[in-house]
């Protein structure tokens, strides 16, 4: 228990802040825990939230090691088009489903590399490497799709968007292996620790024998494996690829995801559970705001404000503000924040 | 050769080519008519950019433009269908909205000293958001003065038309070459691009600068929303989604180093004009797809980048031999 403490304490803030959405759609909508089985499949809408929160969460796995790495991947949206493009040619051109899941994941993979050699070997800012793919990549994806939107019928491929494993919706089990796995890789082993290092000093960690460079490529094919995953689901779930929609600003989400799970913009220290919990916020919001009949106008709204308040508990300044005002330095107080707004 | 006016002549020299080849082609490109469309049809991009140029050459990005001109035509369009009041006062509203909105996420950025890219995020939510809660569908506008306005030309020599939009653009350039490179604000942007510290021992205002130029930036994205409104005669949310992109190729491809502290207005000028000339090639071209315009832009973004980097890189060797 005592190992789990520090642990707790670190995700307790995105813990509150879903409970507290949770506790204010279900005083709304007081049918929210009702979850039924119908067809073989789990229903409800907790089940709805982890579902829909899928891509995102997938996103937010990637994004969390690319941003602990002080680096940041703007073409994940992108990258989801062109693999749920590749999904979708694949399938109508009749490859066998395994083939077609390779080639996507190969594209996620492509990707991510072609991000990491920007970053890694030219040494070009995070934000300006990714921009380039986030610009040509829907380009791309309307080039596998020749401009329309491929739609197909495999049941197989579908499986992956709709279809549910053990009553649990596949995306959901898909987002939490992902996130499993990660977690094991990158907690139980160094590399964890590395990423850490490069986000706080690249040159440092250089130095001491870490291979940046490799583990930079590393970490941003991650990205792009996740976005190729969160791409099949978005092409699955509406049995098509559409090159200009699929994934479209969801690299505004994930970012949004990793920042409401507490990992810093400015690199270091990170948690992949905070950033899950972070999307399942997102999600949390867009439903409530859909369930108790806000107009979903107000969802871009709140997610700017939700942005302001963490950027505000984040800041140094408002960090050392709260250190002056606080007695006990160590504790900078949770509560005080708050009221101490200059 | 200065290195720093490198990057400005490649993008000159890959303009004069792109033109030359699009000529060979198709001879009519060179006339004035398509000329003038040219500028007409990138006025509002171009007019963004001029914003963009200053806040890249201060080492910062401002990712809420696209939305800022989305709301400023659905502004524009709810407040003519509401009230009697005229356009022009209107204009002057929203240009104060939209550079009070620009002046505070600018004051957000210094005061709370978190990256530019995180808070005009908010600001393009933001943006987006108000725009959705004005009007979703789209707005008509009607109205006497706007016709006036979209009829309004200079015959260039050659029957090609300088639309009052496209004129208002070059007008937004030459005001900004002159706050670039005569003011103390320019001085001010440049130095705080090359380094925000030293640029405070120096003794420029951090603060006010930063708060400037995002306000400079909105007012700019504002005056963009009325030229697109003029261009589309409506308000839409959902129009000019991923303008600011297009704004940060643009200014990058004009030469301007997203690291900040160099790079030139003028730039981005040619930078606008060569997305628009492959605009007008695939259109003349009438069977190459929409999307090449994207995987061109995307490439020469790129080209741009590598060609930067290796100045960077060179440059510094330079330094660092000659001691």
């Amino acid at each position: 228990m005592t190992v789990m403490l520090p642990f707790l304490r670190r995700i307790m803030p995105q813990l509150i802040t879903l409970a507290v959405i949770v506790g204010l759609i279900s005083f709304m909508f007081p049918g929210f825990f009702t979850i039924s089985i119908a067809n073989g499949r789990l229903y409800g809408i907790p089940i709805d939230i982890l579902n829909r929160g899928a891509p995102v969460a997938l996103l937010a796995i990637g994004m969390t090691l690319v941003i602990a790495t002080r680096g940041i991947d703007l073409s994940v949206g992108a990258v989801m088009a062109i693999c749920g493009a590749t999904a979708a040619w694949g399938i109508t051109e009749g490859y066998s489903l395994a083939a077609t899941l390779a080639m996507a994941l190969s594209a996620g993979l492509v990707c991510g590399l072609w991000n990491g050699f920007l970053v890694a070997v030219l040494g070009i800012q995070p934000i300006v490497a990714t921009l380039i793919l986030m610009v040509a990549g829907r380009g791309v994806a309307q080039l596998i799709t020749e401009g329309a939107i491929l739609t197909f019928n495999h049941e197989g491929l579908i499986f992956f968007g709709s279809g549910s494993l053990f009553t649990v919706p596949t995306p959901v089990i898909i987002g939490v292996a992902a996130g499993a796995l990660a977690t094991l890789v990158v907690r139980r082993t160094a590399l964890g620790m590395l990423i850490e290092a490069i986000g706080i000093n690249l040159r440092a960690s250089t130095l001491s024998g870490v291979n940046t460079r490799v583990l930079l490529i590393a970490v941003y094919m991650t990205s792009g494996l996740c976005a190729a995953l969160a791409g099949i689901i978005a092409a699955a779930d509406i049995r098509g690829a559409d090159a200009n929609n699929a994934g479209l600003w969801l690299e505004l989400d994930a970012i949004l995801a990793v920042v409401i799970g507490g990992t810093s913009l400015l690199g270091g220290r990170f948690s992949l559970i905070a950033s899950l919990i972070g999307a399942l916020i997102i999600q949390a919001v867009n439903t409530g705001i859909l369930l108790s009949g806000f107009p979903p106008e107000f969802n871009l709204i709140i997610k700017a404000v939700i942005i302001l308040i963490i950027l505000i508990l984040q800041s140094p300044t408002m960090r050392s503000v709260v250190i002056f005002f606080s007695r006990d330095p160590a504790g900078a107080g949770e509560v005080e924040k708050e009221t101490v707004v200059p | 050769m200065n290195a720093r006016l490198l990057p400005l002549v490649a993008t000159l020299v890959i303009f004069l080519v792109a033109y030359a080849i699009c000529y060979a082609q198709y001879p009519v490109m060179l006339s004035t008519r398509v000329i003038g469309n040219l500028l007409t049809d990138n006025a509002f991009l171009g007019i963004v950019a001029v914003g963009m140029t200053f806040v890249i050459i201060s080492g910062g990005i401002d990712l809420s433009v696209g939305s800022v001109i989305a709301f400023s035509g659905v502004f524009i369009a709810v407040m003519l269908r509401d009230t009697a009041l005229h356009p022009m006062a209107v204009f002057a509203m929203l240009l104060v909205l939209t550079t009070l909105f620009g002046a505070a996420m600018g004051a957000t950025i210094h005061l709370l000293e978190m990256p530019p890219f995180i808070v005009t995020l908010a600001g393009m939510f933001l943006a987006r958001g108000m725009a959705y809660v004005l009007s979703i569908d789209a707005v008509p506008i009607t109205h006497d003065f706007y016709d006036q306005m979209q009829s309004m030309y200079w015959l260039m020599p050659g029957k090609g038309r300088l639309t009052l939009i496209g004129g208002l653009m070059l007008v937004v350039f030459i005001v900004g070459i002159g706050l670039a490179h005569r003011t103390r604000f320019g001085m001010n942007v440049y130095a705080v691009g090359g380094g925000a510290n030293t640029a405070a021992l120096m003794g420029v205002p951090l603060g006010r600068t930063t708060t400037a130029i995002y306000a400079f930036s909105g007012l700019l994205a504002g005056i963009a929303g009325i030229v697109f409104s003029i261009y589309t005669s409506a308000g839409y949310s959902l129009a000019t989604v991923g303008v600011e992109l297009d704004a940060i190729a643009a200014v990058v491809i004009g030469g301007t180093l997203l690291t900040g502290g160099s790079g030139f207005v003028a730039g981005t000028l040619i930078g606008v004009l060569i997305m628009g000339l492959i605009q007008t090639y695939i259109i003349f071209d009438g069977t190459l797809s929409s999307w090449w315009t994207k995987i061109l832009i995307g490439m020469l973004l790129f080209a741009f980048i590598v060609l930067q980097k290796g100045l960077v890189w060179t440059t510094g060797k330079k330094r660092a031999a000659g001691g």
